[in-house]
C-alpha cells in the first residue's frame, strides 16, 4: 500500500530549481558549419564545479532552454565550454549570441564517465560527430591523472573533414606518446589523407594496442553509431557493463520531473545521461522507444 | 462517560454527523482560511471546482460511464456523493496545467530574472476518493521523493486539507479494487467521510482534522455504522465496471515490447492525450518561454505536456517515437510498468479516467487483457 507523503516528512526545497543564474558569454568559437563552442563565466567569478559527462540547461533570454552537456573548461580562465550544434530554435538562437551577451545556467545535472572506476584499466573512448563534446571532459581527465591508467585509445568519427572538432586539440592529441588517436571521417575530401569509413571500422586498430575484454569503453555519438558499435564490442566479448553510452533526449527540467527523457525505466537527466551499455541495451534496440 | 458536547475528537475515532452539518464543516474550513474545492455540475459533468454551499454538490445526481461514454443522470434518493470520479483529479490544484515559472527583463546584455511571489492557494480538498488520495500519494513520489524537490507542488500540497469521501457507488469504468488502492480509503487525509442514507461517518485522520471537527456537534459512531461502511465499501468493491489482472504486470509488458497489438491499438488511437489530461498521475510538463514584441520581457511558463504528441521527444531535429504506437506504448508502459522502477509504484490507480475520457474508448484494462492473452507475440509473427 502506498502511504501518503505528509508535509511533515523533511525535504529539501530547492527554491532556485527553475531559475537560471546568468553567466557571461566570454567567446563563441566556431567549430564546424553548424557547431559552435561557447565559452561562458559564471557571476562574480564563482567557481563552477561539475564532473566529466555531467550537463547544463542554457537558456537564451526569451527563447527558450536546452539542455548541452559540458565540453570543457578553458585551461586559463576557468570559463565553462559547451559545444553546440545549431539544430532547434533555441540552439540557434545560442550560438548567435555574442561576447558580452549572457545565458541563464542552471546545472549541473546529470550522471557523468566513471573515471574512478576505470583507474588501473585500458579505456578505449569511442566519439562520433558532436559526441566528442561531452567525452573531451573526460578524455582531459584521463590525460592529467594519466598515471591511473594503462593504454588509453581514442577512436573519433566525423561526417567529412570538415566536421571535426576541436582541430588543434585533436592534433595536439595525436601528438601524444601516452595517447593513441585514430580519426575516420565517412566521406574524404581532396585534401584528406586519413581513414576513411565509419567510426567502428578503426575497432581492430584499437583491439592490437588494447584488451577490450578488460578496458573500459566510453561512447558518445548517433544512437545508430553506438547501437552497431555496441554489437561490434559485444561480437568481442567486451561485458557490457564495461561499456558505458552517454545518451540524448529531449529535457525540459533536467531533474526528473518533466518526463521528457524517459528511456522505459530511465530518466536521462537524472539516472545518466552516462549509462553502462547492460542498462540501456534492450531499449536502444527497441525502435522509437 | 463525558457528554458528547465535551467529547474532544481525536485520530483514529470515528463519529457520526448529520449530513446537514457538512455546511458546519465547509464554515470552519473557510474560517481557518481554506478555499474548498468539491465535485459540482459544471456543462453537464461533474468536475471540481470551488464550493460556497452544500447545496453547490451534485445532490441527487449520479454518472453513468462506459469507454468513450459519460453521462449525468437522476438518483432516487438526495445522495451527497453518490458518483464516481469526473474528468477532473486534483492534480490540477497541486500541479497546475498551466504556471508562470518566472519572468526575465533585459538590461544591457544581460537579464534579470524575477521568481513568482505570489503565495501559493490553501484548499481543501472535499470529496477526495480513495484511489485520488493514492494518486497524491504518487505524485508526491514524483514531485517530492527524489533527489530534487518541485517547489511549486510542495507549496501547495503542504497547504492542503483532505477530507476524503470513500465510494459507495463504483463507476462503470473503474477497477480500484484490481489496483488495491480503493475503495477503501488509505491514511493521508484529515478526514474520511463515508455516506450512509442518514449520516457521514467521520473518521478522524490527523490532529488538524480533529481540531476542525471539534466545533460539530456528532455523536460517537455505533459498531452499527462501522459495520454500514464496511458493507458499503464491500458492496462498492463487488460492483466495479472493470477488472485488471495485474500478476507479473511490469514483467509481462516489458517483455512484450514488439508485441502486434500495439500497431492494433494505434489504429485507433487518434493521440489526443485525453488519456494523460484526464490521469490522476500523468506529471509530465514542458516549459515554455516568451519574449515580448520589444525583446525587453520575457516569460517562462511550464504546463501539462503529453507523450503523445510527436514534439514531446524532438531531439536534435527529429522526434524520436514518431508512430502512434510508438507514442501509445510508452504511456501504457509507463503507467504499468516503468512506474515500478521509477518510484516503487504503479502508476495507475484504477480510476477508469482514461477509458471514459478516451474519444474512441481505448480500454487500457483490455489492451493489456489482449497482450496477456497472446503473451510473447512478435510483430511481423503469424498469431
Amino acid at each position: 500500500m502506498i502511504a501518503a507523503t505528509g508535509p511533515e516528512a523533511p525535504v529539501a526545497v530547492e527554491q532556485d530549481l527553475f531559475t537560471p543564474l546568468p553567466f557571461q558569454v566570454t567567446a563563441v568559437r566556431r567549430e564546424t558549419a553548424d557547431t559552435f563552442t561557447l565559452r561562458l563565466r559564471p557571476p562574480d567569478g564563482r567557481p563552477f564545479s561539475f564532473r566529466p559527462g555531467q550537463f547544463n540547461m542554457l537558456y537564451v533570454f526569451g527563447v527558450g532552454e536546452v539542455a548541452i552537456s559540458i565540453s570543457g573548461v578553458h585551461p586559463r580562465t576557468h570559463d565553462l565550454e559547451h559545444t553546440v550544434r545549431a539544430v532547434g530554435y533555441v540552439t540557434r538562437a545560442l550560438v548567435r549570441l555574442h561576447r558580452g551577451d549572457m545565458v541563464g545556467v542552471r546545472g549541473p545535472y546529470g550522471r557523468g564517465w566513471p573515471v574512478e572506476e576505470a583507474r588501473g584499466r585500458d579505456v578505449l573512448i569511442i566519439a562520433g560527430g558532436i559526441g566528442l563534446a561531452p567525452l573531451r571532459p573526460a578524455l582531459r581527465h584521463l590525460m592529467v591523472h594519466r598515471s591511473n591508467y594503462e593504454r588509453i585509445v581514442l577512436l573519433y568519427g566525423a561526417r567529412t573533414p570538415r566536421d571535426l572538432l576541436y582541430r588543434l586539440e585533436l592534433e595536439r592529441w595525436r601528438g601524444r606518446f601516452d595517447l593513441h588517436t585514430f580519426v575516420t571521417v565517412d566521406r574524404g575530401d581532396e585534401a584528406w589523407r586519413g581513414h576513411i569509413g565509419v567510426v567502428t571500422t578503426l575497432l581492430p586498430l584499437a583491439e592490437r594496442l588494447l584488451d577490450l575484454r578488460h578496458a573500459f569503453v566510453m561512447m558518445c555519438g548517433p544512437e545508430i553509431m553506438m547501437r552497431v558499435a555496441a554489437r561490434e564490442l559485444e561480437n568481442r566479448g567486451v561485458p557490457p557493463d564495461q561499456v558505458f553510452v552517454s545518451l540524448e533526449r529531449n529535457m525540459k527540467c533536467g531533474v526528473a520531473m518533466c518526463g521528457h527523457c524517459q528511456l522505459g525505466p530511465l530518466f536521462i537527466c537524472q539516472d545518466g545521461p552516462v549509462f553502462p551499455l547492460s542498462q540501456v541495451y534492450t531499449f536502444m534496440e527497441t525502435r522509437e522507444f | 462517560m463525558a457528554s458528547l458536547e465535551s467529547a474532544i475528537p481525536t485520530p483514529g475515532q470515528a463519529w457520526r454527523m448529520e449530513k446537514a452539518r457538512l455546511q458546519e464543516l465547509l464554515d470552519a474550513l473557510n474560517r481557518q482560511g481554506y478555499t474548498v474545492i468539491g465535485p459540482r455540475i459544471r456543462e453537464g459533468a461533474i468536475v471540481y471546482d470551488e464550493l460556497q454551499r452544500l447545496t453547490d454538490l451534485p445532490i441527487g445526481w449520479t454518472d453513468e460511464q462506459e469507454k468513450g461514454y459519460y453521462r449525468l443522470k437522476r438518483r432516487e434518493d438526495e445522495a451527497y456523493f453518490g458518483f464516481a470520479v469526473g474528468p477532473h483529479s486534483w492534480k490540477q490544484f497541486l500541479h497546475p496545467p498551466v504556471f508562470l515559472l518566472g519572468r526575465a527583463r533585459r538590461n544591457g546584455q544581460g537579464f534579470e530574472w524575477i521568481p513568482p511571489t505570489d503565495p501559493p492557494p490553501r484548499y481543501a480538498f472535499l470529496g477526495v476518493r480513495a484511489c485520488e488520495l493514492h494518486a497524491i500519494a504518487i505524485l508526491d513520489r514524483v514531485f517530492m521523493g527524489g533527489p530534487y524537490v518541485d517547489p511549486v507542488y510542495r507549496a501547495r500540497r503542504e497547504a492542503v486539507f483532505l477530507i476524503a469521501v470513500q465510494c459507495t457507488v463504483a463507476g462503470g469504468t473503474c477497477f480500484c479494487a484490481s489496483m488495491g488502492t480503493g475503495p477503501k480509503a488509505p491514511p493521508g487525509a484529515d478526514l474520511v467521510l463515508t455516506e450512509l442514507p442518514d449520516a457521514f461517518v467521520v473518521e478522524i485522520g490527523t490532529e488538524r482534522g480533529a481540531a476542525v471537527m471539534a466545533g460539530i456537534p456528532c455523536a460517537p459512531a455505533t459498531e452499527a455504522d462501522r459495520a454500514a461502511v464496511e458493507a458499503r465499501l464491500e458492496e462498492t468493491a463487488r460492483a466495479m465496471g472493470r477488472r485488471l489482472d495485474t500478476t507479473d504486470l511490469p514483467a509481462l509488458l516489458y517483455r512484450n515490447l514488439e508485441h502486434p497489438r500495439w500497431e492494433e491499438v494505434a489504429q485507433r488511437c487518434l493521440t489526443c492525450g485525453n488519456c494523460t489530461m484526464v490521469c490522476p498521475t500523468c506529471f509530465c510538463f514542458t516549459v515554455e518561454d516568451a519574449s515580448d514584441l520589444s525583446g525587453t520581457q520575457a516569460e517562462r511558463v511550464r504546463r501539462w505536456d503529453s507523450c503523445f504528441t510527436t514534439a514531446f521527444t524532438y531531439t536534435a531535429g527529429h522526434p524520436i517515437r514518431q508512430s502512434a504506437k510508438a507514442r501509445y506504448r510508452q504511456w501504457l508502459t509507463h503507467k504499468l510498468a516503468s512506474w515500478w522502477d521509477q518510484f516503487g509504484t504503479s502508476g495507475c490507480v484504477g480510476c477508469g479516467r482514461c477509458i471514459t475520457w478516451c474519444p474512441v474508448g481505448i480500454d487500457l484494462t483490455e489492451e493489456v487483457h489482449a497482450i496477456r492473452q497472446t503473451d510473447g507475440t512478435i510483430a511481423g509473427e503469424r498469431r
